[in-house]
């Protein structure tokens, strides 16, 4: 059968299980739009490429498919790079499809060409450029197989335009041939062996569980290991959800802005147990001083990550799920002991906790959003304070429900990442946990949750600040606040002119049945929280020192 | 310390600018790399020489290997193996120098590959000391141009660097 490049793509996507696309047309990709016109698949135009790479990604996040967008040449691939630089650092599936000028102006600047496969060589697990229409089915295939086993990751595959008009023969991919690539399985048995016995040796085991936990769908396995382990649970930022905050081992979130406890816990264990981490700075603090006392077992799948930053005693690379169902196979239940004690006596004596006062503090919002979605929402959040307090005061309780850029921490994220989710699960509450600066950096996103009726819930915690920056210069700069403060938008009227609704609040009375009446809602809507300008996020780390060393 | 490594990858386009990339990305720096095809024109062999101690090459291993392109990767430093370099360097050569380099020439067994009116090209191969040694022994006459092809290296008897 005869097709065209764009037939094929559209075909072999479907045989990918794809049904949801989000991209913005051009001249390089009109071939493709002319497929997709009568294929069946559903496409979410978004107002600008950013938006549709940053809403692929949360409907990854919040399903666990790859998420799939699609961009033009020049401008519209290079508006993609921030996504794919997003997902790349927080491993997320992401498929990328970018239009390409024809084959035979390649290399000449022609009008709208970039050479984004050159761009994006560092921030892709791979990528392709396809030169002969009839690879397009094999690329397709294996750009979905290297995105989402092993490490997670976007892939990029870039079309010229005569490539996806040109004529094919169709024929089903040949099976995966694919030599240097194989991603790991189950792990060592010795490794894992030793890890257990050192587990059992301990006496003040801590488990430090990441994104990889959520990734390889292993949150069972790891809350009956700290079970049977007795072992306090940490997790980092991109690890939220991966372990129940309302189960009495866990210790919420670790580093920078983590709790006093988990900290304190992490200097003192003997045994820390890492898993799908990666050891980042924020994590770490000073390096030297991480976990000092504590013999370290790192599982992970990825083994460039083992000993990258933090030398391991006992490494075990492999899929996390399966690592840790070996690791259960070979464990006998211990006992709680002191070590429980005193952690919970450090959860008693420094629990996280905000000072009332004549405004609204942003850390009651986020709490009493945890109250009205009944802990039940996915929450997206965007970069800066309020992403923080959105790590500390709201409990997650299941995987997927905490959305946030971890790695690259990109503003402007989580307002495209929640109408991405809420794609993806239509059934379910979601909020973008918003600054007033990040938000505007993908503000017309309104346009996209409007056109799709798209129900999400925007909470601008509006301090009138690039509020991250104020308290680092506040800090460290002697209250120079340098470009930092903001005069900004009236958020409700802009909300109502994209037709979303918008509310603002300034009493604390007014937040939970303002918040209900967002969740009532079936538009999107979009709330402005003024609170308090000068709120710091503590407890904090400063940057280069050791967690135990915290402030506020 | 410095590593030789040989790298199988798939010769598929912008393989060379990965391998490169991700050296310079993440700080690693290469004395040399040499590449071309293998018996099998879809396998290319990288010989990369890389300095750095154990726990930088552990990284550089491990990050190649990420490579969706990279097939295989075998440090050849500690095994008994053969390692050879092409040099070719042109230098001055006047009625009476001329004698003494094609005397140089003949010691470090090397050709002499272009015979101009004032210069001598020379050509010679050999492991990474012998060319230093001969780029020494020239240095005296005025060395115009020079330049070495990088490593090449290959594992002793029956033990292969093939990609099975
Ligand atoms: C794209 C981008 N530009 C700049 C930064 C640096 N940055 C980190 S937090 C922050 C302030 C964010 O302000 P806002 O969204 O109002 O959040 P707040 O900290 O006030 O809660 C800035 C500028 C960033 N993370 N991302
Ligand atoms: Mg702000």
């Amino acid at each position: 059968m005869k097709v065209t490049g764009a037939e094929a793509l559209i075909k072999a996507l479907q045989d990918e299980g794809v049904d949801t696309v989000f991209g913005y047309p051009g001249g390089a990709v009109l071939p493709i739009y002319d497929a997709l016109y009568d294929s069946g698949l559903n496409h979410i135009l978004t107002r600008h490429e950013q938006g549709a790479a940053h809403a692929a990604d949360g409907y990854a996040r919040a399903t666990g498919k790859p998420g799939v967008c699609i961009a033009t040449s020049g401008p519209g691939a290079t508006n993609l790079v921030t996504g794919i630089a997003n997902a790349y650092m927080d491993s997320i599936p992401l498929v990328a499809f970018t239009g390409q000028v024809v084959t035979s102006l390649l290399g000449r600047d022609s009008f709208q060409e970039a050479d984004i496969t050159g761009i994006t060589m560092p921030i892709t697990k791979h990528n392709y450029l396809v030169e002969d229409p009839k690879d397009l089915t094999k690329v397709v295939r294996e750009a979905f197989y290297v995105a989402t086993t092993g490490r997670p990751g976007p892939v990029l595959v870039d079309i010229p335009k005569d490539i996806s008009s040109g004529e094919t023969e169709y024929h089903e991919p040949s099976p995966l041939c694919m030599p240097g690539y194989k991603p790991p399985t189950s792990g060592d048995i010795d490794l894992v062996n030793k890890a257990a016995a050192a587990i059992m040796a301990s006496e003040r085991p801590v488990i430090y569980a990441g994104g990889g936990v959520i990734s390889a769908g292993a949150h069972r396995e790891l809350k009956k290991l700290a079970e049977l382990m007795v072992a306090p649970v940490t997790t980092t930022l991109m690890g939220l959800g991966a372990f129940p905050e309302d189960h009495p081992l866990s210790l919420g979130m670790l580093g920078m802005h983590g709790t006093r406890y988990a900290n304190y816990a992490v200097c003192e264990c003997d045994l820390l147990l890492a898993v799908g981490v990666r050891f980042d700075d924020r994590v770490t603090g000073k390096i030297e001083s991480f976990a000092s006392q504590a013999k370290i077992i790192h599982a992970d799948i990825d083994p460039a990550e083992i000993g990258k930053n933090v030398p391991a005693d006992i490494s075990i690379v492999g899929d996390l799920k399966k690592v840790l169902q070996q690791l259960l196979e070979r464990l006998e239940a211990k006992l709680p002991g002191a070590w429980l004690e005193k952690v919970k006596k450090w959860k008693k004596e420094y629990p996280l906790n905000f000072e009332p006062g004549q405004r609204i503090k942003p850390q009651q919002v986020i709490k009493e959003i945890y109250n009205v979605t009944k802990g039940e929402a996915i929450v997206t959040t965007e970069v800066g304070q309020h992403q923080m307090w959105a790590a500390q005061y709201y409990t997650y309780t299941k995987p997927r429900s905490f959305i946030t850029s971890g790695g690259l921490g990109t503003m402007g994220y989580g307002f495209p990442a929640a109408i991405g989710a809420q794609v993806g699960c239509p059934d379910e509450v979601v909020f973008d946990i918003a600054g007033d600066g990040s938000i505007q950096m993908n503000i017309q996103e309104l346009a996209t949750a409007v056109n799709y009726e798209l129900p999400v819930n925007v909470a601008i915690l509006n301090n009138g600040y690039l509020g991250m920056v104020r308290q680092w210069q506040e800090l460290f700069y002697n209250r120079r606040y340098s470009h930092s403060e903001m005069i900004n938008p009236d958020f409700v009227k802009l909300a109502e002119a994209y037709g979303a609704e918008g509310y603002r609040v300034e009493k604390a009375a007014d937040i939970k049945p303002v918040l209900e009446q967002a969740v009532k809602s079936s538009k999107p809507v979009m709330m402005d929280f003024v609170v308090e300008q000068e709120e710091n996020v503590v407890p904090m780390v400063p940057p280069g020192e050791a967690l135990n060393n915290m402030l506020g | 310390m410095r590593h030789t490594l040989a790298v199988l990858v798939e010769n598929n386009p912008g393989v060379l600018a990965r391998v490169a990339g991700l050296f310079s990305r993440r700080g690693f720096n290469i004395d040399s790399l040499a590449v071309g095809r293998t018996d099998d024109p879809a396998i290319s062999r990288m010989t990369i020489v890389v300095e750095g101690d154990n726990r930088t090459l552990e990284q550089v291993t491990k990050q190649l290997h990420k490579l969706v392109d990279v097939i295989k990767i075998t440090d050849v430093t500690e095994e008994p193996h053969v390692e050879r370099e092409l040099v070719m360097v042109k230098v001055l050569a006047d009625r009476a120098a001329r004698l003494e380099i094609m005397q140089i020439a003949d010691v470090f067994r090397a050709k002499i590959v272009d015979f101009g009116p004032k210069t001598l090209t020379l050509e010679a191969t050999g492991t990474e000391e012998k060319i230093n040694a001969l780029e020494e022994a020239l240095r005296p006459y005025t060395i115009k141009e020079l330049m070495r092809t990088g490593k090449i290296a290959m594992l002793r008897g029956a033990k292969y660097t093939t990609v099975k």
